[in-house]
């Protein structure tokens, strides 16, 4: 047991690394010290109290946040030496994000919001929207390609979410707390095809939660408390 | 729960009498079943041919009251090892969970590794319990989604426990 470090195996097995990361926003630390790794294909659940620091690291993970001090590191490359540009390209292509509202653009149509990575990336519209209803269709939504976001159910509206995530076949997902807008029998079903597909496709999920019920759906549990990040190995 | 090792963790505190192991034994873990006497000595003579007490005195009068107990080294470790070995996953575990906590905040060691422990065994039961929700029928997805819930449960109690250490620690220090 204790502080996860991204030297626990070989360097070429992990993905993404995070280490010894410190953020406060003023004066109040949100991240002290902590570390994960996560490896190609892997699901970590990031589990915690609110306010102890798990979304900062899902953030600063992402590139989203950058932290006041420590690394992160995707495929070995340091974010911190990318520029604005490099890392905005590498969020866009690289990792996909799904949050627990408000992420779809609600003037599009859920297709139209299934294709926008792909659109922003340069691809034609016809072929993303192509790209965009398969995925809707192993997210089981493919039904809901020409309505707005303002039409579907909240359940519905987190697999279009996911497909949105899943579209342009990145190697990392973000997601902060998928299900906590639904209830269990739809939570259940956001969590039973994210997991799925993303297995399907060979992409890590970096999943945030405090549902216990959600992180079971992971492969392993990193507990952050006070900003610093715990993990338990068990004998098996 | 073990009584053999929550009375082992309260003479981590000092040598004690049977009778004194059972009045804090009731005091701390017994609300509901305090604990009888006779179960309290046949707890401690097994210990005793174990080796992880030793008598540490008698005081006159003789009867297995009159004697005190301390715990050896061997049962210092016997108590490390237990605290940190996590209880199988079962639904109403509070009482097991909380005494080791206790006992883990009594003798300065680390009470977030007792509930870590317990939170990564109770996560591996949960897994178990998802992967066969996914291959089976409806029936058995609602048995599984009855024990989830109850794991679910316990997990709850489980962090509200940690957030809570600091006070309890302060209580346990009354």
């Amino acid at each position: 047991m204790g502080a996860e470090t991204a030297g626990d195996g070989p360097v070429n097995e992990i993905l993404l690394g995070g280490v010894e990361l410190r953020k406060s926003f003023g004066s109040t630390p949100a991240l002290d010290g902590a570390a994960l790794a996560v490896r190609p294909g892997e699901i970590v659940a990031i589990m915690g109290p609110s306010g102890s620091g798990k979304s900062t690291l899902l953030h600063c993970l992402a590139g989203i946040v950058a932290p006041d001090s420590g690394t992160v590191t995707f495929q070995g490359q340091d974010l911190a030496r990318l520029s604005d540009r490099q890392r905005s390209a590498l969020r866009r292509s690289e990792f996909g994000f799904v949050f627990q509202f408000g992420q779809l653009v609600p003037e599009l149509s859920c297709v139209e919001n299934v294709a926008l990575p792909l659109r922003l990336s340069g691809v034609r519209r016809r072929e993303a929207e192509k790209t965009a209803l398969d995925w809707m269709a192993r997210l089981e939504v493919e039904s809901l390609g020409r309505k707005r976001p303002g039409e579907v159910s909240g359940g519905q509206g987190q697999r279009v979410a996911v497909a949105r995530a899943l579209v342009t076949a990145p190697k990392v997902i973000f997601a902060d707390e998928p299900t906590g807008a639904l209830d269990s029998l739809n939570g259940e079903q956001v969590m039973r095809l994210l997991v799925a597909t993303a297995r399907d496709s060979g992409a890590a999920v970096v999943l945030v939660t405090h549902e216990a019920r959600v992180a079971a759906y992971s492969d392993r549990e990193v507990v952050v408390r006070d900003g610093r990040t715990r993990q338990v190995e068990l004998v098996p | 729960m073990s009584i053999g090792h929550a009375l082992l963790g309260l003479l981590e505190t000092g040598p004690r009498h049977g009778y004194d192991l059972k009045r804090v034994y009731d005091e701390r873990f017994g609300h509901d079943r305090p604990l009888a006497y006779g179960q309290v000595y046949s707890t401690l003579s097994r210990l005793l041919r174990n080796g992880l007490v030793e008598e540490s005195g008698v005081e006159p009068g003789g009867g297995p009251e009159r004697k005190r107990y301390a715990i050896t080294d061997a049962g210092v470790t016997d108590v490390a090892d237990w605290l940190v070995t996590p209880e199988n996953p079962q639904i109403y575990l509070q009482s097991a969970l909380y005494t080791k906590v206790v006992l883990a905040l009594m003798s300065g060691r680390d009470a977030e590794e007792v509930l870590d422990v317990q939170r990564s065994a109770h996560l591996r039961a949960m897994r178990g319990l998802v992967a066969r929700k996914q291959q089976g029928d409806l029936t058995d997805q609602l048995i599984c989604d009855h024990a989830l819930f109850h794991l679910e449960a316990d997990l709850r109690w489980l962090e509200l426990t940690a957030a809570r250490l600091g006070e309890l620690a302060k209580e346990v220090d009354n």
